[in-house]
């Protein structure tokens, strides 16, 4: 179901919520209050640049000339600082809201954007093995009034299954789904004008959606829609937000700057917009996998492993970063040149939201993540 | 490509679900230039430039009388202006107050009005097109309009640019070209956009008497604009061997074409109370006497004559033959024109003396414009009919082609230069280009409801002409609407 955003807000809020098509089981016994946003940073974001651990011995010389950024940034704690980009998100840490978890990683290991996040967002161990998302999986865990709704063109692949969903593009002209662009690319294969300029688009859209390219209004706007929308009464309580340009191969420091700039207008403008509603959200931004530790020869990173997730939102029991740190040296890095993930990201996806809903951790667990091996839940993430 | 399909798509700008194609190709083109209607019906109710010039002077004017009126101080330095000129030329529309600043709401009401005039107007061209049964007709009309290029950039030209196309170029598009070229240099859009209307001759009454005034603004003077853009562009092109001392002296004997119900200062004074506002007007007080001599020719003709016979001249001149054949050979037979088309449009061109629908028979009938596959990459624009005349658009919102013709890069009348927009692939084939016809063609297919079955409508555009990997594409869509959205952007489609 696409929506105009005119009609959207004509018609408030309540008329574009979806008439659930599928099963629905209701684990919880109340409509609840709470609201859960999951902002998805397609492309690979590069944890070490966002968070970064300054006090690991090795950050320096692994880093050179990206590590710039930090000179003067806010220290986390004694190892970590938040890129100077974040005032925003900086303040909801010292108010003890956000909480960033470090050297995580979901339980893909190889380095395909599309194929990461299709493990990401279906919750499965390896691509194309599930045919639906966790957050279409979770929805059914749900009292039945709950709602959910995609800021995105077509419905992405988290929030597909068997419960319908809404979705909106608050562009004029939304990107194409990614189904049509696989058939065009299919298409023009043998057409050797269309053929290189469709490549080129693919590879450039990746870098595109950048939030900070007009200082971050558009993310802000954004974030404006989605609170508004999460706002309304009867209106959606689950939301997915998707961001690009993070895949940073060249000219990280410029680029990765306007990105978080963006993404910080975006919290930002959630949390205005949220209002009370705001000491009841949770708000998890994640990505496909990190990127390498070392900058490449044009002032970028390539391809890593694991990377930053961040818990934010007045339900996050915040202030601190947690990370079971595996160290920057050579010695310690995944395949010799990743950050090496200590933490899964199902586990922790699991545990956060399973607590935010009031849920039945090891049954969340199996809905949303089948495949999970860690038996043991993370504490403490949510306020009860 | 099959000739039904180049005749659909090359020549016109692809088929109609209601179109019956039972004619033979030619034929079918050649019955378009009797069937071309002037004045169809979604420009009925489009306001005249006399209007919409009235309109702006009035506006222009009460702009001024604000700034007056809240900065005594600034008035302009004009001494012994008469009052009489000050006076509006029609009933002035009611001024909205908000806040304190009548002058910002004034230009607000402006803006919005002339948004919703400029969107009317794309509107009006947009569903004329799409509901041509002459689509080759219609491609000519744009081909010239861009040829004769007026900016909407520009202030002035905003709300005229419809008008321009509807005034200017569709009545002369079955006529010959020296009638449309004189029909373009004598509409206000063009000598407003080209600056022609406030050029004044250096030795003309207006200059001399305002030069001996020694506090008079001394901005009164030659502009060679519209006199250059009219060799350069629209008669003989770029380096065709008129020199700039023939740009200069043409633009001398222009002096004195100006606009009714338009000028300021001391140029309304002679102009703006004579004739109807946005009439051409020949203000004699702003014309350079004297003979002049252009492209090695004494032009010794008094007044308006005088650049008119230079301008008869140049329309009728082998260079002007030769730049209109080039630029019709490569719309119609690829970004490289073939030579041997060239020659014969340039030859048919002097036989007639300039008869459009000669050359326009004569590219029917060239070989060169029937070169199977595909010989160009379409604009934006005629993507964007193409495609809605594809899924059979009936009505359109008003800001809807206006805003996709922003989003896919050719903002309708807005080329920004008097040059036009490019005709070559380079212009048009970019990755972000396609990227955003696909994007277009999702959104647009989705509105068809899947009532649309996609391998009989890509049978029906390219018949015996379709690639088999494009059918197979559509065929293998997983709906109805994203076998259409395919359909709108497949090689054929983006091509013609």
């Amino acid at each position: 179901m696409m929506l105009h955003r005119r009609q959207l807000l004509a018609a408030g809020a309540t008329a574009l919520m979806v008439s659930p098509l599928g099963a629905r089981m209701a684990f919880a016994a109340a409509p609840t209050e709470r609201r859960f946003v999951f902002l998805i940073q397609r492309g690979a974001a590069d944890g070490l640049g966002i968070v970064a651990p300054v006090g690991d011995p090795a950050y320096a010389g692994a880093r050179g000339d990206l590590a710039g950024d930090f000179a003067s940034a806010p220290k986390l704690d004694g190892m970590f600082a938040l890129h100077p980009a974040m005032p925003n998100t900086l303040g909801l840490y010292r108010a003890k809201q956000a909480l960033f978890v470090h050297a995580v990683a979901s339980p893909y290991r190889d380095r395909s954007h599309f194929d990461g996040q299709n493990v990401l967002e279906t919750g499965g161990v390896s691509a194309y093995q599930l045919k639906d998302g966790w957050m279409n999986r979770l929805l059914r865990l749900l009292p039945e009034g709950d709602k959910a709704i995609a800021l995105a063109a077509a419905v992405p692949m988290a929030l597909r299954g068997s419960v319908e969903v809404a979705s909106y593009a608050p562009s004029s002209l939304p990107e194409a789904s990614d189904d049509l662009l696989a058939r065009v690319t299919a298409m023009y294969e043998g057409d050797k004008q269309l053929h290189p300029l469709w490549q080129e688009a693919m590879a450039t859209r990746m870098l595109t959606g950048d939030l900070g390219s007009d200082g971050g209004k558009k993310a802000a706007d954004t974030g404006t829609l989605a609170a508004k929308l999460l706002s309304a009464p009867g209106g959606a309580r689950i939301a997915m937000i998707e961001t690009g340009g993070w895949d940073t191969h060249s000219g990280q420091r410029g680029r990765l700057g306007g990105q978080l700039k963006g993404l910080d207008a975006m919290v930002a403008a959630l949390r205005a917009g949220l209002g009370p509603h705001w000491d009841n959200t949770l708000v998890v931004v994640a990505t496909e996998f990190g990127r390498t530790v070392k900058a490449n020869g044009t002032g970028g990173t390539d391809h890593g492993t694991g990377s930053v997730a961040m818990l934010l939102g007045g339900a996050v029991q915040g202030g601190r970063v947690q990370a079971d740190w595996p160290g920057l040296g050579d010695a310690a890095l995944y395949e010799g040149r990743d950050l090496k993930p200590t933490t899964a990201l199902d586990v922790l996806i699991a545990s956060a939201v399973s607590s935010h809903f009031a849920l039945a951790p090891a049954r969340t667990a199996k809905a949303l993540f089948p495949a999970m091996t860690t038996a043991a839940g993370m504490e403490g993430l949510v306020r009860g | 490509m099959a000739g039904m399909s180049i005749a659909l798509n090359r020549f016109g700008l692809g088929a109609r679900p209601d179109d019956s194609l039972d004619a033979e190709p030619r034929a079918w083109l050649a019955q378009q230039l009797e069937r071309y209607v002037a004045a169809p019906r979604p420009m009925a109710g489009q306001p005249a430039s006399g209007t919409l010039v009235a309109q702006f002077a009035a506006y222009r004017e009460q702009i001024s009388q604000l700034r007056k009126t809240a900065q005594p101080a600034a008035a302009p330095s004009i001494p012994s202006k008469p009052a009489a000129a000050m006076a509006p030329l029609v009933p002035q529309p009611p001024i909205v107050q908000t806040g304190d600043d009548p002058a910002e709401a004034l230009r607000k009401q402006f803006g919005q009005q002339s948004r919703e005039l400029y969107n009317g107007a794309v509107t009006a061209r947009a569903l004329a097109t799409i509901q041509s049964p002459a689509p080759f007709a219609e491609r000519l009309v744009h081909f010239w309009a861009n040829h004769f290029a007026v900016s909407g950039d520009k202030m002035e030209v905003t709300n005229l640019a419809g008008a321009f196309e509807f005034e200017a170029i569709r009545p002369h598009v079955m006529g010959s070209f020296r009638d449309m070229l004189f029909a373009v240099e004598h509409h206000p859009a063009m000598l407003l956009f080209l600056d022609q209307a406030v050029s004044v001759g250096p030795n003309s009454p207006l200059a001399v008497r305002a030069g001996n005034r020694p506090n008079v603004r001394r901005n009164l003077g030659l502009n060679e604009n519209l006199a250059r853009e009219i060799m350069e562009l629209h008669t003989l092109g770029v380096r065709t061997g008129y020199s700039q001392a023939d740009v200069t002296e043409f633009a001398r004997a222009m002096t004195g074409w100006t606009v009714a119900g338009f000028g300021r200062g001391p140029v309304a004074k002679f102009t703006g109370a004579s004739g109807r506002p946005g009439d051409f007007v020949f203000a004699d007080a702003m014309h350079e006497p004297g003979t002049r001599t252009i492209l090695g020719q004494q032009w010794p003709q008094a007044g308006e004559a005088q650049a008119a016979a230079v301008l008869d001249h140049l329309a009728t001149h082998p260079a002007t033959a030769r730049h209109i054949a080039t630029k019709l050979a490569r719309h119609f037979a690829g970004d490289d024109p073939p030579p041997k088309l060239v020659a014969r449009l340039e030859a048919n061109f002097r036989k007639t003396g300039g008869d459009l629908p000669s050359l326009y028979r004569t590219l029917i009938a060239s070989p060169e414009c029937w070169a199977p596959g595909t010989v160009k990459f379409k604009s934006p624009w005629e993507w964007s009919i193409s495609a809605m005349r594809a899924v059979g658009t009936q009505q359109l919102q008003p800001n809807a082609v206006p805003g996709l013709m922003y989003q896919l890069g050719q903002p309708v009348w807005k080329p920004g230069s008097p040059a036009g927009w490019d005709d070559v692939a380079g212009a048009w084939a970019g990755p972000d280009a396609v990227l955003r016809r696909v994007e277009a063609a999702e959104r647009m297919a989705q509105r068809t409801r899947d009532q649309i079955d996609p391998r009989a409508r890509a049978a029906a555009m390219f018949p015996e002409a379709l690639s088999p990997a494009t059918a197979q594409s559509i065929a293998r869509a997983e709906s109805n609407s994203q076998g259409v959205a395919l359909l709108l952007v497949a090689p054929e489609f983006l091509r013609r």
